[in-house]
């Protein structure tokens, strides 16, 4: 182990697992099994659980309208999205004209700030000198605050879908782009040299050797701009939009439909944990060499 | 010294292609103006009532957040990473509130203490806590357990533990969350003020130059002046973090 | 000085559990150099946290002086196996080799005295104000080794202390060890891998036997007290202790 490795320092997103334990060791009783998998889920939910029965209880105590019970929210939230017609699945119009598309825009954006971040980023990182003549200019954008664009994206692509789009891509691309570039440089010089010493093609360098040398810090990087992307399709949908989660919410205030607003507060975040645990889900499976490889350093 | 006159070549490069652009008609200029009227419109405003104020309103309440948040994000983190077990009992909780966009309470939080700064300072620290305290527990969580068996086997007392094994090994996490948040903090400062009527900051003036105004290089003036002020702010954390942890081989701070 | 009473030690319970010391039983005398041997996975490492305090063993117990150990007693001190993360990285390397001398009652000047005196026995006179990654693996363990000689206990425990460094500088460590032992008066307990080194560091080597992990024998090693890395390594006697050893670790693992 050289000098190099002892100094890890890196952007942690998501440390807190939220896989089950360890997969069943075949001589276990499956009812082994399943008391292991009760006490999991005790430990991991009993907290949350109290949580939201205290707020239960301590909104119906206030009977504040800005704080309606939780029961009341799930209730308006059922009205808003799982009363429509059996064709579809009883799933409102919103669902289909307002869910779904916000999301929709929010992968789409956010898919294309990855790819092209990812590739721009792995093509700098292994390049010094272009890496120092945009790296000025990286370290700029990526300080500019996403939402100071809003009024130029909307005078370009006037409202709708593509000013959103266009909206996420620029917030999300930088923190892709810059970790790619340090993902790329962190490949060990060693290792390129034994891959050029191989005669490898540059395609399988690229793909097998400083990707997944450079994952850690791409996937870093993406959950960072998988959460600047929520906050730029809300706010692109508040000011520009005529339909999606964020207009339906501004719409719900001023109707001072409260329980509504809550609905789509409390759609948002699980939205949010939903897309994050999915990643974060897709990142284990992508680093599981990492994992080992760091788990046998530290004995 | 080389890189250096490489960065200010390319940030040069830049800048004459978007003037050459502009001037060209290639892009509208009435919607991307050159930078040479993005200048003298950056120097303007500072002669305009409502910019600088704004500017003062955004920078101190991007202060007081990040610190609120790096007081909360550290104590919570440091209390959840020393006890597995309520760190386990409120990842649910962490995981359920870290995802929820500070813009997405804005209507709420103004509903309950009004539309003055203290909305956007609420809203930029809520969102600004979780790098810091994910950050913080993830740090200690990596404290390599040899260490503290070298404690142990020194009879090193628990408080100088704390001090000089605990602490530092923690630091240059901590730092990266509140880098990190540092920049999510002025990303949230800016769209409250940009989505909060009648407020003042540097969101606000945007807002206004842009849509009711229609004055581009005025938008293009506020955003390069936040993106100055994030660029400062990234590399004075970047060097407190070089100062703090000097132990640390040069160039792994990413 | 030091008695292990049957020892033994199993991680997990029931069906699964994982037994490293079936029982172990040895002395070692004030002033005596001991070395434990023992195929790899025998359990060594569980055996030296559990004679050092840093482990509570499931069965059994050792003693110290007649006292029975269940913390790090204040006369010991460790060595461990992984140098690169028993040295504080945040600490220069004087620091690192003072940090524990922190907790006697020691005055400043007494200490960087004491600190630079146990750098030079290691041969790492002015690598005090380095950073332990300036360092190569070699010197990080001899860092290591100081910070114990530091500390002037009267029992040093060491985790295969030689492992990981040159040759060279392997041996000028055992014949350091060997010096200090006899200049300070200290009793060593020595885990290794490593049958020459075992015969040649050592008193005596007790020979342990593969899992379940028990003792097969005590040697003694009858060979002059002034030893010489080549003069002795080629005396008969040497070759026959270590041909003794050697035979019976092998007759044991198959």
């Amino acid at each position: 182990m050289g000098a190099e490795g002892k100094q890890r320092v890196s952007t942690v997103e998501s440390p807190i697992s939220t896989n089950p334990a360890d997969p069943a060791d075949p001589a276990d009783s499956s009812r082994q099994r399943a008391s292991r998998t009760l006490f999991w889920f005790v430990e991991r939910w009993s907290l949350f659980i109290g949580c939201v029965l205290l707020w239960q209880l301590a909104t119906s105590a206030a009977d504040n309208p800005y704080f309606p019970t939780p029961l009341t929210i799930a209730r308006r939230a059922g009205h808003l999205w799982l009363t429509g017609p059996a064709g579809h699945l009883w799933l409102t119009d919103q669902v289909f004209d307002d869910i779904l598309p916000s999301l929709g825009r929010l992968v789409l954006g956010w898919g294309i700030a990855s790819l092209v971040g990812i590739a721009i980023g792995l093509g700098l990182g292994r390049s010094p000198v272009a890496g120092d003549y945009f790296g000025g200019l990286l370290a700029f954008a990526r300080a500019v605050p996403p939402p100071t664009l809003v009024p130029v994206f909307l005078v370009l692509f006037h409202i709708g879908p593509e000013m959103e789009i266009a909206t996420i891509i620029f917030g999300t691309v930088w923190p892709v782009l810059l970790n790619s570039i340090d993902g790329a440089r962190s490949v060990e010089e060693t290792t390129m040299n034994a891959v050029r010493a191989f005669h490898t093609p540059w395609r399988r360098r690229v793909f097998s050797v400083i990707l997944p040398a450079a994952g850690p810090k791409i996937f870093a990087g993406l959950r960072v701009s998988l959460s600047i992307a929520f906050i730029l399709m809300i706010i692109s949908e508040l000011v520009g939009s005529t339909s999606g989660i964020g207009y339906q919410l501004v719409f719900a205030q001023g109707d001072s439909d409260l329980p509504g607003m809550w609905s789509w507060i409390v759609l948002v975040s699980a939205l949010g944990y939903l897309c994050n645990s999915l990643l974060v889900a897709v990142e284990h499976r992508v680093l599981r060499w990492h994992r080992g490889a760091t788990r046998r350093s530290e004995g | 010294m080389r890189p250096v006159l490489r960065k200010v070549t390319g940030a040069a490069a830049f800048l004459i292609l978007w003037e050459a652009a502009s001037r060209s008609g290639l892009v509208d200029a009435q919607i991307v103006p050159p930078p040479s009227v993005v200048a003298v419109g950056l120097v303007r405003s500072f002669g305009d009532p409502t910019f600088l104020p704004g500017v003062i309103s955004t920078v101190l309440s991007w202060l007081i957040a990040v610190a609120l948040a790096t007081a909360i994000g550290v104590t919570l983190g440091l209390l959840l990473g020393s006890l597995p077990r309520l760190r386990t009992a409120s990842g649910m909780i962490v995981e359920f509130l870290r995802p929820l966009p500070g813009v997405a309470l804005i209507p709420l939080v103004i509903a309950l203490i009004g539309s003055d700064a203290q909305t956007k300072i609420v809203l930029a620290t809520f969102v600004a806590v979780w790098p810091i305290l994910l950050n913080t527990i993830y740090a200690l969580g990596e404290l390599d357990p040899q260490l503290i068996d070298v404690t142990r086997a020194y009879r090193v007392p628990r408080r100088r533990v704390a001090l000089w094994v605990k602490l530092p090994a923690t630091l240059p996490f901590i730092l990266t969350g509140v880098r990190l948040s540092t920049s999510i903090a002025l990303i949230s400062l800016v769209s409250t003020e940009f989505l909060t009527g009648g407020t003042i900051g540097l969101g606000q003036y945007i807002y206004l130059e842009g849509s009711s105004a229609g004055r581009m290089d005025l938008v293009l003036a506020g955003t390069v002046f936040a993106g100055l002020l994030g660029l400062l702010a990234n590399l004075g954390l970047s060097g407190l973090q070089r100062t703090l942890s000097p132990w640390a081989p040069k160039g792994s701070s990413a | 000085m030091l008695a292990v009473n049957g020892l033994g030690h199993r991680y997990g319970t029931g069906k699964n559990a994982h037994v490293a010391l079936e029982e172990v039983s040895f002395t070692v005398d004030s002033g005596e150099i001991v070395c434990v041997v023992g195929p790899s996975g025998c359990g060594k490492s569980t055996l030296l946290r559990a004679v050092s305090g840093l482990l509570r063993p499931t069965k059994g117990a050792s003693t110290l002086w007649d006292k029975e150990i269940t913390a790090v007693p204040e006369e010991l001190a460790v060595v461990f196996q992984d140098y690169s993360r028993s040295l504080l990285p945040w600490l220069r390397v004087a620091g690192n080799v003072e940090f524990p001398l922190r907790n006697q009652d020691l005055n400043r000047v007494d200490r960087k005295e004491r600190a630079a005196e146990a750098l030079a026995w290691v041969g790492l006179d002015g690598a005090g104000e380095k950073y332990p990654w300036q360092l190569s693996g070699g010197m990080q363990q001899r860092v290591a080794i100081a910070r114990a000689l530091a500390y002037r206990p009267t029992l040093m425990v060491m985790d295969e202390p030689f492992a990981s460094v040159d040759a060279q500088t392997r041996e000028d460590l055992e014949d350091l060890l060997r010096r200090v032992r006899t200049e300070h008066g200290m009793t060593v307990l020595l885990v290794t891998h490593d049958i020459d080194e075992s015969v040649y560091l050592s008193d005596r080597v007790v020979v342990l036997s593969s899992a379940p992990t028990t003792v097969l024998t005590t040697i003694k090693v009858d060979l002059p007290v002034e030893r010489n890395q080549i003069a002795t390594r080629e005396s008969e006697r040497f070759v026959h202790l270590r041909g003794e050893v050697a035979r019976l670790l092998r007759r044991s693992s198959d």
